[in-house]
C-alpha cells in the first residue's frame, strides 16, 4: 500500500514538473491557431519558423554568441586555473570565494550592473569621440563574464588532481614548457575543461536577463526574441521556437551529463 | 681531481627566506654511483631538482662536462630523472611512455620499437608494452620509469627517492636491480635517499648532509666505521653516543672510567663526542650475586679488561630478538646502552661490559652550527 502511494506521488510530481513542457511541445505541433482547440498535427509553425527572418538571426546571434563566450570564458578559465594553482593556499580560498560571488548573486543584479558599465564606460570613452554600442559585442562580454567562475570550478579540480612531476618528467625527457603542457596536462584535465565549456555554452544559450540588459535595440538572441513576441500575443510559431530551444538544451544537458560521468570515473583512484 | 662530471661550486638556494642549501660545493665524477643522504629537509632533493634543472640556485654555478649549465631549461639538459612518484603518463600505454623522449628527439619508429624492446628487456619487464600504468604495482611502475629515462642515453641518471613507496621486500630486489642496471648502463647515477641502509648497499660515494651542509663525503666503509661527526654516528646506523673526556692521546674517560682507544691529536682534558656502534660492545656475565673479590666476578674482569682496561659493570633491561641477532639495553652508569649479541643474555643478567679500543670512535663536539658544516676540502 505504501509502495502504491509512493508510486502515485512520483507520478504526480513528474507531472507536475514536465506537464507545462508537454503542453507546448503539443502546441506547437497544433493546426489550429488557438490554443483551446485541437485542429490536428502539422509542421507548419516549424516551416514558419525557419522562414521567418527575424527569427533566424536570433539563432544565429544566440549560437553564435554562445560558442564565443563559453570558447573564451573557457580559455580565461583554464589560465585563471593555472594562476590559482600557483598561488598560497589562502589567497586561493580567498579568490576562489570571489568567484562564488557572480554565481550566488541575482542575474538581475549582475544584468543591470553590467548595463551601468556599459554606459559607464561609453561615457568616459565619448570624450574622445568613441561611442559604446549595445549589441553583439556588449552582450558577448556579459555571457563571458558570467560564464567565467563556472569554466574555473569545472576545471580546478582536475587541476589539482595533477601530480606536477608527470609536467616535471616531460620537460625532463625532453619536451618544451608547450609541448609538456598540450601532452602531458592537458589530456589530464580535458574532461574538466570539456565540460566547463559545455556548462557555459548551455547557461550562455538559455540566458535571458542579462542578455535583456546588455543588448541594444534591435539585436535579439532566440530567448528575448521569444519575450518581445510573447508580449505583442502568442504566435504558434513560439511554440515551436521554444520547443527546438528546449530540445536543444535537453541535447547538452544529456552530453555534458556524460562528460561528467566520464570525469567521474576517471578520477577514481588506481588501486595498486 | 680528474673527469668531474658534474660540478656543484657555492650552491646556495633558499626558499621564502629559509635557506635550504649553504655554498654547498660537491663534483661528481664519472660513473659514480653517488648518494645523497640525509633527514628530510636537509637540502638533498633541493640538490637534485639544481642539477635536473627544476630549480635554479640564489647562488653559484652547475658545471656538467666542462659546461655552464645552472640556467639551461631542463629538456635541454643531457640528465635525466625518475621521480619519486614515478610520474608516469596516465593516458599513455608502457610503450608510448618509454618513446616519449625518443619522439621528441625525431627517431626512427624501428630504431623507438627496437629501444623500447631493449629498455623492457634491462628492467625484467618484456611484453609489457601494451598496459597501462595503472594496471601495473608500484614496483613495474618504478621500473617502467627507469626505463623511460634511460632510453635517452643520459650521462647522469638523477634518481630521487624511487624506491620510498615500495615495500621492504621489494626495495631489496629493486637495490640489486639498480646496481645491476648501473653496471650495464655504465652511466653515472646520482640517488637521492634518506635510508641509509640504501645507501650503504649500493654507493660508491655517499654524501651525508644535514641543514642544507655536507657533514660527510665519503665510501659507505668511511662513513660507517669513521663518522665525522656525532650528528653522521646517529644518521648512520644505531650507535652509543656519549659524552667524554679526552685525557690524553689513547686515553679516553667516560662516566668515570677510562678507556684505552687509538685516536690521538684531540689534545688533552678536552671534552669529546664518544661513539660506540653496538655491535662493538661485549659482554661478559657475572654471576646473580658474586661477591667483587669472589673468584668468579675476578675471572670476569681478567676477560674484560683483556679487551680493554675500562670497563662497565651492568644489568640487562631489555631484550628483543631480531632474527640474525639479539637487540639488549644494559642499564650501566645511569645511561641505557644498545648493544647488539648472537649471544642472549636474558633480562636482569648482571654483565661486564667492555669495547676493543679499535672500535671506540673519538669526535671533537661542535662549538656551533657553522662548525657542524664540515669543510670540504678536508676530506678530499
Amino acid at each position: 500500500m505504501k509502495k502504491v502511494l509512493s508510486r502515485i506521488y512520483l507520478v504526480f510530481i513528474f507531472i507536475l514538473l514536465y506537464a507545462p513542457i508537454a503542453v507546448l511541445i503539443v502546441l506547437s505541433f497544433n493546426k489550429s491557431k488557438t490554443r483551446a482547440k485541437w485542429g490536428g498535427w502539422t509542421l507548419e509553425w516549424y516551416v514558419k519558423m525557419f522562414q521567418d527572418q527575424a527569427i533566424m538571426s536570433a539563432l544565429y546571434n544566440t549560437l553564435l554568441i554562445a560558442l564565443l563566450s563559453a570558447l573564451i570564458a573557457t580559455i580565461l578559465g583554464l589560465l585563471a586555473s593555472f594562476s590559482l594553482l600557483s598561488m598560497k593556499h589562502r589567497t586561493r580560498g580567498f579568490v576562489l570565494s570571489l568567484l562564488d560571488i557572480p554565481m550566488l548573486n541575482a542575474e538581475i543584479v549582475t544584468g543591470i550592473s553590467l548595463m551601468l558599465i556599459f554606459i559607464a564606460i561609453g561615457q568616459f570613452l565619448s570624450h574622445w569621440g568613441y561611442t559604446i554600442e549595445f549589441g553583439m559585442m556588449t552582450v558577448l562580454i556579459g555571457h563571458i563574464t558570467f560564464n567565467i567562475p563556472y569554466t574555473v570550478l569545472s576545471i580546478m579540480p582536475k587541476l589539482r588532481q595533477i601530480n606536477i612531476s608527470t609536467y616535471e618528467a616531460a620537460l625532463d625527457l625532453g619536451a618544451s614548457r608547450w609541448l609538456a603542457f598540450r601532452k602531458v596536462i592537458l589530456p589530464d584535465i580535458m574532461s574538466g575543461v570539456l565540460s566547463g565549456f559545455m556548462l557555459a555554452f548551455t547557461l550562455s544559450l538559455d540566458d535571458f536577463v542579462i542578455t535583456h540588459f546588455t543588448k541594444g535595440p534591435g539585436f535579439d538572441t532566440l530567448s528575448t526574441k521569444i519575450y518581445t513576441e510573447v508580449r505583442k500575443g502568442i504566435k504558434p510559431e513560439m511554440y515551436a521556437l521554444s520547443t527546438l530551444l528546449f530540445a536543444s538544451i535537453l541535447l547538452l544537458i544529456l552530453i555534458f551529463g556524460r562528460a561528467r560521468r566520464k570525469t567521474a570515473a576517471s578520477s577514481q583512484p588506481a588501486v595498486y | 681531481m680528474s673527469n668531474k662530471l658534474i660540478d656543484l661550486q657555492h650552491i646556495t638556494k633558499a626558499f621564502d627566506g629559509n635557506v635550504v642549501l649553504d655554498d654547498l660545493n660537491l663534483y661528481i665524477r664519472e660513473n659514480e654511483f653517488l648518494t645523497l643522504l640525509g633527514p628530510s629537509g636537509c637540502g638533498k632533493t633541493t640538490m637534485l631538482r639544481i642539477m635536473g634543472g627544476f630549480e635554479t640556485p640564489d647562488r653559484g654555478s652547475v658545471i656538467f662536462d666542462g659546461k655552464d649549465i645552472t640556467s639551461l631549461a631542463p629538456n635541454k639538459r643531457q640528465l635525466n630523472t625518475v621521480f619519486q612518484k614515478y610520474a608516469l603518463f596516465p593516458h599513455m600505454s608502457v610503450a608510448e611512455n618509454i618513446a616519449f623522449g625518443l619522439r621528441i628527439r625525431k627517431k626512427s619508429e624501428d630504431y623507438i620499437r627496437d629501444k623500447i624492446r631493449y629498455a623492457l628487456k634491462l628492467v625484467n619487464l618484456e611484453g609489457f608494452e601494451e598496459r597501462t600504468p595503472d594496471s601495473l604495482s608500484g614496483g613495474q611502475q618504478q621500473r617502467i620509469a627507469i626505463a623511460r629515462a634511460i632510453v635517452n642515453e643520459p650521462k647522469v641518471l638523477l634518481l630521487d627517492e624511487p624506491l620510498g613507496a615500495l615495500d621492504l621486500k621489494l626495495r631489496q630486489d629493486m637495490q640489486y636491480e639498480l646496481i645491476r642496471l648501473k653496471n650495464e648502463l655504465g652511466i653515472t647515477f646520482i640517488y637521492v635517499t634518506h635510508d641509509q641502509e640504501e645507501a650503504l648497499t649500493m654507493s660508491d660515494t655517499i654524501v651525508v648532509m644535514n641543514q642544507g651542509y655536507i657533514q660527510q663525503i665519503g665510501t659507505p666503509e668511511d662513513i660507517y666505521n669513521e663518522p665525522k661527526n656525532a650528528f653522521v654516528a646517529d644518521f648512520i646506523g644505531d650507535s652509543n653516543i656519549i659524552d667524554g673526556t679526552m685525557i690524553q692521546d689513547q686515553l679516553v674517560e667516560i662516566f668515570g672510567v677510562r678507556f684505552a682507544c687509538v685516536d690521538t691529536g684531540f689534545g688533552t682534558m678536552k671534552p669529546v663526542d664518544v661513539v660506540i656502534r653496538p655491535e662493538d660492545l661485549e659482554l661478559i656475565p657475572v654471576g646473580e650475586d658474586a661477591e667483587p673479590d669472589s673468584p668468579a666476578y675476578q675471572t670476569a674482569v681478567s676477560r674484560a679488561t683483556q679487551i680493554n682496561p675500562g670497563f662497565f659493570e651492568g644489568t640487562v633491561s631489555h631484550v628483543i630478538f631480531k632474527g640474525m641477532h639479539y637487540e639488549m639495553e644494559v642499564q650501566a652508569k645511569g645511561f641505557e646502552w644498545l648493544v647488539l649479541s648472537t649471544r642472549l643474555f636474558q633480562v636482569g643478567t648482571r654483565v661486564l661490559m667492555s669495547v676493543d679500543p679499535y672500535n671506540i670512535q673519538i669526535m671533537n663536539k661542535p662549538e656551533s652550527e657553522d662548525e657542524m658544516a664540515v669543510k670540504l676540502d678536508e676530506h678530499l
